[in-house]
């Protein structure tokens, strides 16, 4: 050994654990309409401080201010909120009817609403969303039947996905909604490809894919900014930075060292940080991305600087890990709470009104539910055995053929 | 078994001047597969590493940016997730992309998206997307190329349900099955024999190099035509043992069978998913015995797959058990190449034995 100091292998750690008081430390909240929004056409070298800015437009006391207030429309914004809302009663029946033994998995995105339904109200029909499983606001949005997104959680005979696909990695090509997987990232190139395609055939549409901050490690996360930067892709990509991927902190994907949106500026895009519980913010951020996309200017990386307040899925009990009571403290509030808020402060909104929409969804949801239920729930009704063997190629070959006569199936 | 499609444009107005049929060897078959699926299909394109300007290291690809343009033939990064990503994008779309791997060897980083991706997508998206794309990649040993330049990783394509493996051994199998495998709406793994690029080689490694000229199959039609994948070929009809093969080893066996002086017929499957199940069964029925040969090693290799199949479906009808010959089970060596490889000699002694048991 020489005299040489001992070398320390570092280990991040989160701020606080279970049964210690909430700490977020030094997070450092930008005043709402604090950040500059350069124009569209702005070179890439002009853009390079917006990784480690926060941008939200919303203040404190709900007002929209600053450069990144959207033009969008009180009618539009009521939209957003009812996808919103809409989502997070959905969420809480269906994670109840996964604890009453009617279906094996549920996932709830509660706290990230505004990721997928904002988005979803920007874009354009014609264009392709690739997401994660954590945006069901953006189906919401787009006013896709509750009854087939049921139907599919308990796999039932109605299932649009014929019960092969576990509960919630929904398909739904009509509305811009790519195939969901299990694996995470693995879409992501997907994303560029598609957009390069419509960039190849001089078409108008966009494709706009999520990511976990956790999954930011995979390399398809490095592979899908390579080609989108290299061919200069119509692409949105999108770090959700719900500072949790099950149980391991956004720390272990680097977030310490430096912001998601950082990861732009190797790549020579633009990175935006964006406030992710900011329905305008994220608004107004995927609205300029978009714009820079369909003029050729190519792929912009957003982080939505957002936080996962339930637990990874069914299968996890976040309490095991983080303070209970952390997603009560979070800083940046709750998405449903602040559109609310700055709705009433324009006078477009009011609490009667917000209690009557919130009676109806769980109606529309409750509805949904017991039509699917009526089908039945998972293992007590399912799609035809047939299903099985359908799907794997464009035309079955002799072994499927054979397997289906073999499972006891007449042709 | 072969579609010739007559009325099919000429593929550009060089080509118009040259005669119906030409001589080529395998690269220059390929080429004009890709040549004619570019002119005919707008949503055919072709990216990988080293593909466009330059034309490829095994020189495929030369030409084709030349002639159909930038957008048509390019470069991509050096990242094999990355292209199969977003070939699977492309497809998705709507496009029916034919991206390059430069060597099977490199194949591995993109196998999640080969595998969870394109080969699922159609299945669990309940056909609302799928992924038409034709993954091109040399593989296969006999050139000196080391352990990274010569594996034969078939077999674990062939496991994964959802992907189709095509594996031509001639210039005229290449382009037909190529075409037909562009114009598959399923995910094609096209793994190209390199050792057989240029010339027939049949594991006499210490001869003079043969080009595939004087061959039958280098006549080469300049057109469209597809040969159905699933379609095997009797290279030679026999009576005495039935030897299954594809690749390199079809040329292989061919003059095992003749050092042998056993009357085998020899089957080419072209492609081992979808696989020719009859052609196979009905030979082995007529000949009571069955000798599987295959490049990549024994240990779990197609040829497992190949024999469990005869076993099931020929039991009473064979003669013998069923044996293969493969690589070893070790790494491909380099200095060793020809002890690793299996060569005529080889299996012309399991053919003996094959009909002593």
């Amino acid at each position: 050994m020489t005299n040489r100091p001992k070398l320390q292998l570092h280990i991040p750690e989160p701020l606080t654990r279970p049964g210690e008081a909430v700490d977020f430390g030094g997070l450092v909240i930008p005043p709402a309409g604090s950040v500059d929004r350069p124009a569209i056409d702005a070179p890439e070298c002009d853009l390079r401080h917006l990784p480690y800015q926060l941008i939200r437009a919303l203040d404190d006391d709900g007002r929209a201010i600053g450069p990144w207030k959207p033009a969008a429309s009180p009618l539009q914004l009521m939209r957003g909120l009812r996808a919103m809302m809409l989502t997070r009663a959905f969420d809480e029946r269906l994670f109840r009817a996964h604890r009453q033994g009617k279906t094996s998995f549920y996932m709830k995105s509660t706290g990230e609403e505004a990721l997928g339904a904002a988005p979803s109200l920007v874009l354009d029909r014609g264009d392709m969303c690739f997401p994660t499983y954590r945006v069901l606001s953006w189906l919401m949005a787009r006013g896709y039947p509750l009854i087939d997104l049921v139907n599919q959680i308990f796999s039932n005979a109605k299932d649009p996905l014929k019960g092969r696909q576990l509960p919630i990695l929904y398909s739904a090509r009509g509305y811009g909604f790519y195939s969901l997987s299990g694996n995470v990232g693995s879409r992501f190139g997907h994303a560029v490809g598609w957009a390069m395609a419509s960039a190849y055939k001089q078409d108008d549409k966009i494709a706009l894919a999520y990511i976990g901050e956790g999954t930011t490690a995979e390399g398809d996360f490095h592979e899908a900014l390579t080609f989108a930067s290299v061919y200069r892709a119509p692409v949105i990509l999108c770090v959700t930075n719900n500072q949790w991927a099950i149980s391991s902190f956004a720390g272990i994907a680097g977030a310490n060292e430096t912001t998601f949106a950082a990861k732009a500026l190797a790549y020579g895009i633009p990175g935006l940080r964006v406030d992710g519980n900011d329905f305008l913010a994220v608004w107004s951020a995927t609205e300029w991305a978009a714009e820079r996309a369909r003029t050729n200017q190519g792929a912009t990386l957003i982080e939505f600087f957002t936080y996962r307040a339930s637990g990874h899925s069914t299968s996890d009990d976040p309490t095991k890990y983080r303070p209970a009571d952390e997603p009560n403290h979070w800083p940046l509030g709750d998405p449903v709470d602040r559109l609310k808020q700055h709705l009433m402060t324009e006078g477009a909104w009011d609490e009667d009104r917000h209690l009557l929409l919130s009676v109806e969804l769980d109606a529309e949801v409750k509805t949904a539910v017991r039509e699917a239920e009526a089908v039945g729930t998972l293992g007590k009704s399912k799609p035809p055995i047939a299903e099985m063997f359908e799907g794997v190629f464009a035309k079955s070959d002799w072994r499927l053929i054979e397997q289906r006569l073999e499972a006891g199936i007449l042709p | 078994m072969i579609v010739i499609d007559g009325d099919a444009p000429p593929a550009t107005l060089e080509s118009a001047a040259v005669p119906e049929i030409a001589t080529m060897n395998m690269v220059e078959a390929l080429n004009s597969a890709l040549d004619v699926m570019l002119a005919r299909d707008p949503d055919v394109l072709i990216f990988g590493e080293d593909v466009g300007y330059f034309g490829g290291v095994f020189r495929v690809t030369n030409g084709l940016q030349k002639r159909h343009g930038l957008q048509r033939c390019f470069d991509a990064p050096i990242s094999e997730g990355g292209i199969i990503a977003t070939a699977i994008g492309m497809g998705a779309y709507g496009l029916r992309p034919v991206p390059e791997i430069q060597f099977a060897d490199y194949i591995l980083p993109a196998f999640d998206q080969l595998v969870s991706e394109a080969a699922r997508l159609r299945y669990r998206s309940n056909g609302e997307f799928w992924a038409p794309i034709t993954v091109r990649s040399p593989y296969g040993g006999g050139i000196f190329g080391g352990q990274t330049h010569s594996q034969s990783p078939e077999a674990i394509f062939a496991h994964i349900t959802g992907l189709k493996t095509v594996i031509p051994s001639n210039p005229y199998d290449a382009k037909g099955l190529l075409i037909a495998a562009i114009e598959c709406d399923d995910p094609v793994i096209f793994l190209e024999p390199k050792r057989l690029y240029n010339g027939p080689f049949d594991g006499r490694h210490d001869q003079a190099v043969k080009s595939w000229a004087g061959h039958e199959a280098a006549e080469v039609p300049t057109g469209h035509y597809s040969i159905p994948l699933g379609s095997a070929a009797i290279v030679r009809e026999g009576e005495a043992a039935t030897v299954l093969a594809y690749g390199t080893m079809v040329h292989v066996a061919l003059a095992g069978i003749a050092d042998s002086g056993i009357d085998a017929e020899l089957i080419d499957l072209r492609s081992i998913v979808p696989l020719d199940i009859e052609t196979i069964i009905e030979s082995v029925r007529k000949t009571g015995r069955c000798l599987i040969l295959h490049e990549a090693s024994r240990f779990g290799g197609f040829g497992g797959e190949l024999s469990a199949l005869v076993q099931e479906r020929c039991f009473y009808e064979l003669e013998a058990p069923v044996r293969r010959v493969a690589g070893y089970d070790t790494p491909y060596p380099h200095a060793f190449e020809w002890d690793y490889f299996p060569g005529p000699a080889r299996l012309a002694a399991a053919l003996v034995d094959l009909i002593r048991d």
